[in-house]
C-alpha cells in the first residue's frame, strides 16, 4: 500500500438509518450495515457449529454476562453471526424506532410454534380464528391439546367474539392479517387495544403483508410472526421463519429455540437476507399487479367470486386500506360452475383445467417469490377432506389462489386471461 | 413455459425471472437445484461415447459443464441476445477479467493486434498494454468517442475492435453503430463490455457488436456477493471461447456462485429500474448544486455524448459522475455520505461512491491522472436500490457539509 494513501474511513460498528428511512432504503441497509470484518459489504456466511475461547476466563466472563461483546457467540444453536445480522435488518424493517428485536428460525412453523410454547403451559387458554393458517389449527387442536392448553376459535376478524371468549386462563390470541386464502385482514389496532386492557398477549403473523404493506408493531401487536420463506426471502430457495417484536418476549423465543432447537442455518439465513434486499421493491411490483389482477378478474364472466383486500367489495377493505400501505400479491378468485354437475364438468374438475391452462404461473404451494405460482386448495392443502368436509372448512372446489410474483404485469394478465379460456 | 426476450427493449422481468429456466425434472422444484458436481456417471459406454462425441447433452466433467451454470449461461443468451434467440450463446466464467482475457487471447495470436478506448476500465487496460504485448498482441488507444480515430488505427493484422459504452471515469459514449460498420467494412471482431451499461440499458448484439463481454459481478448479479464474468454472442464464436477460458485456462465459474448470480438476475429488472431512476434523479440535482463543477450523465443534455446514448441505449445506466473543486472537498463529500456506501466496485443494490483521485487513482501523479480523466475533485456514485430520495438527500447533504467544513 502506498504510504500516501488516506486513512481507511473509520466505520462505527453499526451505523442505524434515520428513522424516516424509506422502506427499500431499510430493504438494503438495515440492521448490520456498514462493513465488519475485512471490511466485506455483504455480512459473511460464518458456518460453524461452535466457537472458541482465548481462555477459561473469556468462557467466565461470558457466562457471567461480563463479557465486553455483547454480541459474543457461544455456540451455533444459540446464536450465530449472519443468522443475527438477518435478526437485526427484519428487526429494523418490522420497527424502524430501533426497538424491536427478532429471532429467526428455520421455518415459519417452527417461529410459530416456538413462540406460542413460550407464552403458554398447561392450564393457559389461547384463542385463535377460525380462518387461520390450517397447520397452526391443527397444532392448537391436537399438540398444544394434549399439553393441556385449552383454546376457543372465533369467527374471522370477530372482536366481540374475541373479548367475549377471553378467561382468567387467557394468555395470547394468534391471528393472521391478510388471511390464506380469502385474505380476511383483521383490525390489528383494535385487537391490540383490547388485548392489552385484558392483559393478554398477540401474536399475528403477517406474511402475506410483509413489513412493506402492514407493520403491526406500531399498531400494538406484541409478537409478528413470518414464513420468512415467503416474501422476505422471495425466491422459492430456503424455507426460514421469524419472530419480532418486544425484546423480552422475543428473548423467552430465543431462548425455547436454543432447547427445542429450531434454528435457522447460516447458509440459509444469508439467503434471506440477500434476498431482504430487493422486498420493497418484490413487493411493490407485486402489489400493483395483484391490483390490476383483481380488477380484471372482478370483471370476468367466468369468475363468481374474487378476494383481494384492496378491492371495495373484500368485506374487509375498509380495514385494510387503513392499516395497509398496499394490499399484497396474493389474489382468489371462484370460478364459476355448476355445483350439481359430475365427472368432466364438476366444479372440482373445471377448476383443475383452469389451473391447467396457466403458462407463466406454476403450479406450486407457496407464495411471495419472484415467480407467480397458482394453486387450487381443494386439491392442494385440503386433498384429503370430501367436498362436503372441504365446503364446512370454508375452501370451495372452484377456489383458485393466485400468488403474483414480479413478472411484467402484461404478461402475468395475459396468463390468467388465457387460463380463464380453458375449457 | 419458454419465454422469448421481445426484440428491441430492456429486458423484462419476466424474462429475467423464467428466462432459460428448466424446471427440475426430477423433482418439480421450482428452483433449479444448485449441482455441486465434478463428474457425471453415464448409464453405458454408448451414452459416454456420445457425450463425447457431442451426439447427446449429458454432462462430462464440471469445468466443462454444469447444470447450474449452464442454467445462468442460458438466462444471459436471453438476456443480451433478445431475439437473436438460439444462435446467441454465453459462456460464465469466474470473473469479468477471465471473460475478457479469455475473449482476446481466442481471437489474436503473436503478431496480430487490438484498437482500443483511452478511458477504459483499469485491468483490462492493464491486460491490453502490459500483458498481450509479452505475446505478441499490440493495442493502439485512441479517442472513443470518435469513429474514425478507430478506423484510422487499423493495421494489416488488426482482428479486434474494443468498445466501453459508458466509459469509466466520466461516462464517455462511444457510437456503437459506427464502431460495428467499420469492423464489418474491415472484417474485424466487434468486442463490447457492457457493465457499465448492463442489457436493461443497452443490448450491443441488437446494434452489430459480435461479443459482448460482462463483470457479473456488478448489476448482473447485483448483491456485491458473488464474482463472476460472462461473454455473449454467436454460437460458434462463443464455443471457441469457451475452449479457451474455460477448457485450457480453466476459468469457470463456481456453481454456488452461478447460482448467486441466477438469483440475482431475477431481480435484475426491478433492480436496474429503480437504479437508473434515482441516477437520472441525482444527475438533475447535482446539476443544480452551487458547488458542483461538472456532472457527467449519459442522461443529461449537457453530456457530450447525449444524443449518441439517447440513440443506442434505452435508460442511461445506474453511474453519476460529478466535479466539486479540490481534492479536499472531495473526500469530505466521502466522508458524510450516510447512507451511500464508501466502496470502490458498482451495479450493487446499495449505492457506493468512489473518489478516484484519493483511492484508486492515488498512486498516479496529479498530471497522469487528470490526462486520464480523473480530476482531483471527481466522485462517482453508483446509485443503488434504495428509495431515490434518500440517496439524493444523502449525497446533496454531504455536499452542503463538505462545503461548509472546507470553507472554515
Amino acid at each position: 500500500m502506498s504510504s500516501f494513501l488516506p486513512p481507511p474511513p473509520r466505520h462505527s460498528d453499526t451505523q442505524p438509518l434515520d428513522e424516516h428511512a424509506g422502506p427499500s432504503t431499510r430493504s438494503v441497509h438495515a440492521g448490520v450495515s456498514r462493513p465488519e470484518r475485512f471490511d466485506a459489504i455483504p455480512v459473511p456466511i460464518v458456518e460453524t457449529a461452535t466457537y472458541t475461547f482465548r481462555d477459561s476466563a473469556e468462557v467466565a466472563a461470558h457466562m457471567t454476562g461480563e463479557h465486553p461483546d455483547p454480541k459474543r457467540e457461544e455456540y451455533g444453536r444459540y446464536g450465530n453471526p449472519t443468522v443475527r445480522a438477518l435478526e437485526e435488518r427484519i428487526a429494523a424493517l418490522e420497527d424502524p424506532t430501533g426497538q424491536a428485536e427478532c429471532a429467526a428460525f428455520g421455518s415459519g412453523m417452527s417461529a410459530l410454534t416456538t413462540a406460542m410454547l413460550a407464552l403458554l403451559k398447561a392450564g393457559s387458554h389461547v384463542i385463535l380464528f377460525r380462518d387461520g393458517y390450517r397447520r397452526t389449527r391443527q397444532f392448537v387442536a391436537k399438540t398444544l391439546a394434549a399439553y393441556g392448553v385449552e383454546h376457543t376459535i372465533v369467527e374471522p376478524g370477530d372482536l366481540t367474539g374475541v373479548a367475549a371468549a377471553i378467561t382468567p386462563k387467557t394468555r395470547l390470541i394468534v391471528g393472521e392479517s391478510p388471511t390464506n386464502p380469502y385474505l380476511h385482514c383483521t383490525d390489528l389496532r383494535a385487537l391490540g387495544e383490547l388485548a392489552r386492557k385484558a392483559r393478554v398477549k398477540t401474536i399475528v403473523d403477517t406474511t402475506f403483508a410483509t413489513p412493506i404493506n402492514v407493520r403491526a408493531l406500531p399498531l400494538g401487536i406484541d409478537l409478528v410472526v413470518h414464513s420468512a420463506t415467503k416474501y422476505l426471502a422471495g425466491h422459492h430457495d430456503v424455507l426460514a421463519g421469524a419472530v419480532v417484536g418486544n425484546p423480552a418476549l422475543v428473548g423467552l423465543a430465543r431462548d425455547l429455540r436454543g432447547v427445542i432447537g429450531g434454528v435457522l442455518d447460516p447458509h440459509g439465513a444469508f439467503l434471506v437476507a440477500r434476498g431482504l434486499k430487493t422486498l420493497a421493491l418484490r413487493v411493490e411490483r407485486a402489489n400493483a399487479t395483484a391490483m390490476k389482477v383483481a380488477a380484471r378478474l372482478a370483471e370476468h364472466p367466468r369468475v363468481s367470486h374474487v378476494f383481494y383486500p384492496g378491492l371495495p367489495t373484500h368485506p374487509t377493505h375498509a380495514v385494510a386500506a387503513e392499516q395497509m400501505r398496499g394490499f399484497g400479491g396474493v389474489v382468489s378468485f371462484r370460478v364459476k360452475t355448476d355445483p350439481e354437475a359430475k365427472g368432466e364438468q364438476s366444479s372440482l374438475a373445471v377448476t383443475s383445467r383452469v389451473v391447467d391452462a396457466f403458462r407463466l404461473a406454476r403450479i406450486a404451494p407457496s407464495l411471495g417469490g419472484v415467480d407467480t405460482l397458482v394453486e387450487q386448495p381443494a386439491i392442494m392443502s385440503y386433498y384429503e377432506l370430501s367436498s362436503e368436509e372441504r365446503r364446512a372448512a370454508g375452501i370451495e372446489d372452484d377456489l383458485i389462489r393466485l400468488a403474483i410474483g414480479i413478472e411484467d404485469e402484461s404478461d402475468v394478465i395475459a396468463d390468467v386471461m388465457r387460463a380463464l379460456e380453458a375449457p | 413455459m419458454t419465454v422469448e426476450a421481445k426484440d428491441d427493449r430492456a429486458p423484462s422481468s419476466t424474462l429475467c425471472v423464467h428466462g432459460g429456466d428448466r424446471p427440475d425434472p426430477a423433482t418439480g422444484a421450482v428452483e433449479p437445484p444448485l449441482h455441486l458436481a465434478s463428474a457425471f456417471a453415464f448409464d453405458d459406454a454408448e451414452q459416454a461415447a456420445g457425450a463425447f462425441r457431442g451426439d447427446n447433452d449429458h454432462f462430462i466433467y464440471g469445468r466443462w459443464g454444469n447444470p447450474t451454470v449452464d442454467a445462468l449461461e442460458d438466462k444471459l443468451a436471453l438476456l443480451e441476445g433478445g431475439a437473436g434467440g438460439s444462435a446467441i450463446a454465453a459462456c460464465a466464467t469466474a470473473s469479468g477479467m477471465a471473460a475478457i482475457s479469455a475473449t482476446l487471447l481466442t481471437l489474436c495470436e503473436a503478431g496480430d493486434a487490438i484498437v482500443a478506448p483511452r478511458s477504459m476500465y483499469g485491468e483490462s487496460a492493464r491486460l491490453l498494454r502490459e500483458r498481450l504485448p509479452r505475446l505478441g498482441i499490440e493495442t493502439t488507444f485512441v479517442d472513443q468517442t470518435d469513429p474514425l480515430a478507430y478506423e484510422r488505427a487499423i493495421g494489416p493484422r488488426t482482428k479486434v475492435l474494443y468498445v466501453e459504452s459508458p466509459a469509466n471515469p466520466t461516462l464517455t459514449i462511444t457510437d456503437l453503430a459506427a464502431v460495428v460498420a467499420i469492423g464489418r467494412r474491415r472484417g474485424l471482431t466487434v468486442v463490447a463490455d457492457n457493465t457499465f451499461a448492463t442489457p436493461y440499458c443497452q443490448r450491443p448484439l441488437s446494434h452489430g457488436v459480435d461479443l459482448v463481454v460482462h463483470s457479473m459481478t456488478k448489476a448482473i448479479g447485483g448483491h456485491g456477493d458473488a464474482i463472476g464474468g460472462a461473454v455473449i454472442g454467436d454460437a460458434a464464436r462463443v464455443r471457441a471461447i469457451k475452449e479457451t477460458a474455460i477448457k485450457t485456462f480453466g476459468g469457470v465459474l463456481a456453481p454456488f456462485n452461478a447460482l448467486l448470480i441466477s438469483r440475482g438476475v431475477r431481480t435484475f429488472a426491478l433492480r436496474a429500474r429503480q437504479s437508473c431512476a434515482t441516477a437520472l434523479a441525482l444527475a438533475q440535482a447535482l446539476e443544480r448544486h452551487p458547488r458542483v463543477r461538472r456532472v457527467f450523465y449519459p442522461g443529461l443534455a449537457s453530456h457530450p455524448g447525449h444524443a449518441i446514448a439517447a440513440r443506442q441505449m434505452s435508460s442511461f445506466g445506474a453511474l453519476v459522475a460529478f466535479e466539486v473543486e479540490s481534492l479536499a472537498v472531495g473526500r469530505a463529500v466521502l466522508e458524510h455520505c450516510r447512507v451511500v456506501t464508501h466502496a470502490v466496485s458498482l451495479g450493487d443494490v446499495r449505492s457506493l461512491v468512489t473518489h478516484p483521485a484519493s483511492t484508486t487513482h492515488a498512486s498516479m501523479p496529479a498530471e497522469a491522472r487528470v490526462a486520464a480523466g480523473v480530476a482531483d475533485g471527481l466522485l462517482r456514485v453508483s446509485c443503488g436500490i434504495e428509495e431515490t430520495d434518500d440517496i439524493v438527500a444523502d449525497v446533496v447533504g454531504a455536499l452542503d457539509q463538505a462545503a461548509s467544513v472546507t470553507r472554515i
